[in-house]
């Protein structure tokens, strides 16, 4: 067999595998949205009874849907309030300590992202049990911040890895006092990472699933209630709920990576995910 | 601490230390040490806690190997999972080669974006997505029964092989992303200059490519292990009785049977099965931790 054969058969087979690969990844997404739209009493897309949109209408009138809405907005609110500074604070400890004392620090920083999200939301409950406090909203949320904090550490530390010492340096000898260097150079510095940090934050607070299951109480979020619709009370409302869910999460990494190419070199590669380690959502590399 | 309180001033460096114990100790350690201290203890009403039967026991973890149930549902998760990790890595190192290596720099940005959009999906979806495909009157039944392949409809559900093909479906891109990350660093002249001297292509990645990539490889399975050890969606939704996961032991010796020592037994012992694979991730492929938590 001579080389160039050898090559296209090469070449069809990786696009053999690249097509069953994608379609792998979308076909289901896609019949799963498409039964949203069927007017079949059970959700599915075959056998096509009709198109109909009674099952969005059906969302609307959801009482528990809505407030399990509020609750999702509530918790995703009080993790970006906590695990943003919280990472942020981190980060700039991290930045100066010593190398033996940073490794060791670094790693019990990042280790909630290394466990699985149960063992989080358990730890919480049984912990918050022997100060009388019971599972709800509150909860939630510091569980979920205590491996959100490490994404948003993560990514303020990858920032601040590109800081200029010098800057700091330069402030402190012309005799700026420590909170003006601080608020005049290392948090406009890091103020887009925070926006950053926010954001990955609230998504992965909202989209929570594990560490939640422990510690809702009876505030259930929307997660929560997706799930327990998927196991009793199927219809194809939860499908047009799916799609809204799917549609918002196109809508929000369509526009991330925009923002991030528009931020990044033109010839840099795109890095998906520096911190794509554990159940994340891509964490954008600086 | 020195250098700390030159840059910071004692003020802000006061509350950087502060904070972070508060996130260390309050949030993270002080309540796994909980969770701990509460494996070790009888399940006892309220009364009688603290008092003279409250003491250290290990009867929580003779109970789960003394009892063939829910041993035999802690090593098929632990098997099941490995097997979910070898899956995932296989369908996707071609693909995670192929964007670093193998395409256009354009057209490689565009097919990660295609992959971040489900990348991003709840899993919940992700495994609702397939429940509706292999349900008694889902997309492959119908299809099969209208080809005239089956007459009764195949029961998928509730089998534990298709928890397995569910968790690699909705993990696979966990693995993808870090070891492309990886091979994105790999020096295309290396690969060339193994061509050129006459390497075959699986030498190549044997040689070159793959040991490259072992921090990646590291990296994603231990993401996609723990994630699948972990998964209480997955099981719950593509699962039935037949097919019980760890996780959902743990979950009703919490809420069902109110036992939260034995439950608190049981996720130390799933956090210590995670921790052993990190271990012994990290000592076959020869990475460090600060490599693996990067």
């Amino acid at each position: 067999m001579n080389r160039l054969s050898s090559r296209v058969i090469l070449r069809s087979f990786i696009l053999l595998y690249l097509v069953a690969f994608f379609a792998y990844l979308f076909l289901p997404l896609l019949y799963m949205s498409a039964a949203a739209f069927n007017q079949s009493r059970f959700p599915a897309t075959v056998p096509w009874q009709g198109f109909t949109l009674e099952w969005f209408d059906a969302l609307l009138n959801d009482s528990m849907l809505w407030s399990s809405l509020g609750n999702s907005l509530l918790v995703g609110a009080g993790v970006v309030a906590l695990s943003v500074p919280i990472g942020l604070n981190a980060a700039l400890l991290l930045h100066l300590l010593q190398k033996r004392v940073r490794t060791l620090a670094y790693g019990v920083m990042v280790s909630p992202i290394l466990m699985p999200g149960v063992i989080l939301g358990i730890s919480t409950l049984v912990f918050w049990r022997g100060f009388d406090v019971g599972g709800g909203w509150h909860l939630a949320v510091l569980a979920q911040t205590t491996f959100i904090a490490s994404y948003c550490m993560m990514m303020f530390q990858a920032r601040l890895q590109r800081l200029d010492p010098t800057w700091e340096e330069a402030a402190l000898d012309l005799g700026a006092s420590h909170f003006q260097v601080m608020r005049r150079i290392m948090l406009p510095f890091l103020a887009p990472t925070a926006i950053g940090a926010a954001v990955i934050a609230f998504l992965q607070s909202f989209e929570n699933y594990n560490t939640t299951l422990f510690v809702y109480g009876s505030d259930r979020t929307l997660t929560i209630y997706l799930a327990g619709k998927v196991r009793v009370g199927l219809t194809p409302a939860v499908n047009a709920l799916s799609v809204i869910f799917i549609l918002l999460t196109v809508a929000a990494a369509v526009l991330f990576e925009w923002r991030r190419r528009a931020e990044a070199r033109p010839a840099a590669r795109p890095v998906p995910a520096k911190a794509s380690l554990g159940r994340a959502a891509p964490v954008p590399a600086e | 601490m020195q250098a700390l309180v030159a840059r910071y001033g004692g003020p802000i460096t006061a509350l950087m230390i502060f904070t972070s114990l508060v996130w260390v100790l309050g949030l993270l350690l002080l309540p796994q040490l909980t969770m701990i201290d509460y494996s070790f203890r009888p399940a006892l009403p309220l009364a009688e806690i603290g008092g003279p039967k409250d003491v250290y026991t290990l009867e929580n973890y003779t109970f789960l190997f003394g009892n063939a149930g829910f041993l035999t549902i802690f090593a098929k998760t632990i098997w099941s999972s490995i097997l979910v990790t070898i899956a995932a890595f296989a369908i996707c190192y071609p693909l995670a080669y192929y964007l670093a290596r193998g395409t256009s720099i354009g057209r490689a940005r565009l097919l990660i974006v295609a992959l971040i959009i489900p990348y991003w999906i709840n899993e919940i979806l992700r495994t609702f997505a397939w429940m509706l495909i292999l349900a008694r009157g889902g997309l492959i039944n119908m299809a099969l029964m209208e080809l005239g392949v089956i007459d009764q409809p195949i029961v998928f559900l509730g089998q534990t092989p298709t928890i397995v093909l569910g968790m690699v479906y909705a993990y696979v891109l966990f693995m993808v992303f870090p070891i492309y990350n990886v091979l994105d660093t790999l020096d295309k002249a290396q690969v060339e200059a193994a061509r050129d001297l006459g390497a075959p292509w699986w030498c190549i990645h044997w040689r070159i490519a793959l040991p490259h990539a072992k921090p990646g490889i590291a990296v994603g399975c231990i993401s996609t292990f723990m994630l699948a050890a972990g998964s209480y969606a997955v099981p719950t939704i593509l699962g039935g009785p037949q097919s019980r996961w760890f996780t959902e032991v743990i979950y009703s010796q919490f809420f069902e049977g109110m036992n939260w020592n034995r439950g608190a037994a049981f996720a130390f012992l799933l956090l210590l099965v995670c921790v052993t694979f990190i271990v012994i991730m990290m000592r076959l492929f020869r990475v460090s931790l600060g490599e693996v938590a990067k």
